[in-house]
């Protein structure tokens, strides 16, 4: 956990106002009250993001909150996948896992020729 | 498709210009735009999983660095620098953080999302394995919602009412015994139609009032007026409940508020509930004048003379 002087000196060129706005908007998450924020390695990674979305990418600030939400959506899919094949890789037997591959092959061969 | 130059080429690891695609003259802004153009396509927290698109952006952000900055980008230009070694290590990415546990703190429905549920499974499972995702496949109907209004007795005793739907088919719906008020059936199979199949029908019961009888859960209520001669001298009579009328006795000298219970003749047993009882509140009526009565009382000495309002002075 780290405070907010330091996350700003991680990320060069960020507008501590900047990042107090996306704060208010909910996009990074903290620790602790105004006065004394505390942020978690995630929180810094994800302000690094915000920040080179808003400022490499141009995506202004009406648009970002769409974007952060299509992307936990994406990455909130992807944990789930993970949890899955981890489930399959437990549970399910080395054939079982193959065939599965197969199908899935199958199935995708059999949806692209519509 | 966006114009796109071969970034895959490793000979463009050397130029820059080339990873950038724009001319050895571009100016300033031109370099901004055509980084920015493929960052967003490139950025390997937009594309989790995609090394190619991590390795695409790696030198695309190299070039970026090395042309936005003129002392570098002459430097480059005379031949006195090449791009090796440009890009700058970047910080542990969002997509580390957010593939693994910890990304759970920004997931879309708050923390306790993306916990697997029943329902999550099944939908995973359907989009991933079923018809779900294409939508040329087949599609159950919608479910339907309708309100219907029952007689106090049907709902009571159960009873088949027949519901036309705004679409002018016709649904014969089995109102079972013991409906109570706001309940919903499910018919399943009756709702909107689909190339999978129909949805459901819902059907919320709204229960009608009755003149005198009340429900109480499993119990009937109801208010019973008795004349004054079958209150003082006691009386068996007809009493009405929900299923039929039924004899029962009235002790003789029965008050006003006297309540009487018919076991067993309140709501009828349904599915594990056993049947209710009929609680009977009796009211004295005492009638048009009649001039022998009132002879009477005027000639009256009561055996018990009392005040029936003792108690609420005793308590005032």
């Amino acid at each position: 956990m780290i405070g907010i002087d330091i996350l700003i000196t991680q990320i060069s060129g960020l507008d501590r106002g900047d990042l107090e706005r996306w704060i208010g908007n909910g996009w990074v998450r903290t620790e602790g009250t105004a006065d004394a924020y505390q942020f978690q390695a995630i929180d810094v990674a994800r302000a690094q993001l915000i920040f080179e979305l808003h400022n490499d990418l141009s995506i202004n600030e009406e648009a970002l909150p769409v974007v952060l939400h299509l992307l936990d959506q994406l990455y909130s899919v992807r944990r789930q996948i993970d949890d899955l094949g981890d489930a399959l890789d437990r549970l399910a037997t080395r054939e079982f896992r193959q065939a599965l591959a197969r199908q899935v092959q199958h199935s995708r061969a059999e949806h692209e020729a519509g | 498709m966006p114009e796109c130059p071969d970034i895959s080429d490793t000979t463009s690891l050397d130029d820059p210009y080339k990873t950038l695609g724009v001319a050895r003259d571009a100016s300033h802004e031109a370099i901004r735009n055509a980084y920015r153009k493929l960052a967003k396509r490139h950025h390997p927290d937009l594309n989790p999983g995609d090394a190619q698109a991590e390795a695409q952006f790696k030198r695309i952000s190299a070039a970026h660095q090395l042309l936005s900055d003129p002392a570098k980008r002459a430097r480059f230009d005379a031949g006195e620098i090449d791009a090796a070694g440009q890009d700058k290590p970047r910080p542990a990415s969002y997509r580390d953080y957010a593939q693994g546990s910890a990304g759970r703190r920004y997931s879309p429905g708050g923390d306790a999302q993306d916990s697997w549920d029943h329902e999550d499974i099944s939908d995973m499972f359907g989009s991933m394995f079923g018809g779900g995702r294409r939508p040329s496949g087949p599609q159950r109907g919608a479910d339907q919602h309708f309100t219907l209004t029952a007689d106090f007795l049907d709902a009571i005793n159960g009873a088949t009412r027949r519901l036309t739907l705004p679409d002018g088919r016709v649904l014969d719906v089995k109102i079972p015994p013991g409906t109570d008020d706001g309940t919903t059936l499910r018919l399943r199979g009756q709702g909107g139609e689909g190339s999978g199949g129909h949805g459901d029908a819902f059907i919320e019961i709204h229960v009608a009032a009755h003149a005198f009888f009340r429900r109480d859960g499993a119990d009937i209520r109801l208010d019973l007026p008795i004349s004054i001669t079958e209150a003082v001298l006691g009386a068996s009579i007809e009493v009405p409940t929900t299923g039929g009328k039924v004899r029962m006795r009235i002790p003789p000298g029965s008050d006003s508020l006297t309540q009487l219970r018919l076991r067993g003749k309140g709501v009828p047993a349904h599915g594990k509930a056993p049947a209710g009882d009929l609680y009977a509140t009796l009211r004295v009526t005492i009638g048009k004048p009649d001039a022998a009565l009132t002879a009477f009382l005027q000639g009256w000495t009561p055996e018990h003379p009392g005040d029936p309002r003792a108690a609420m002075e005793a308590s005032a």
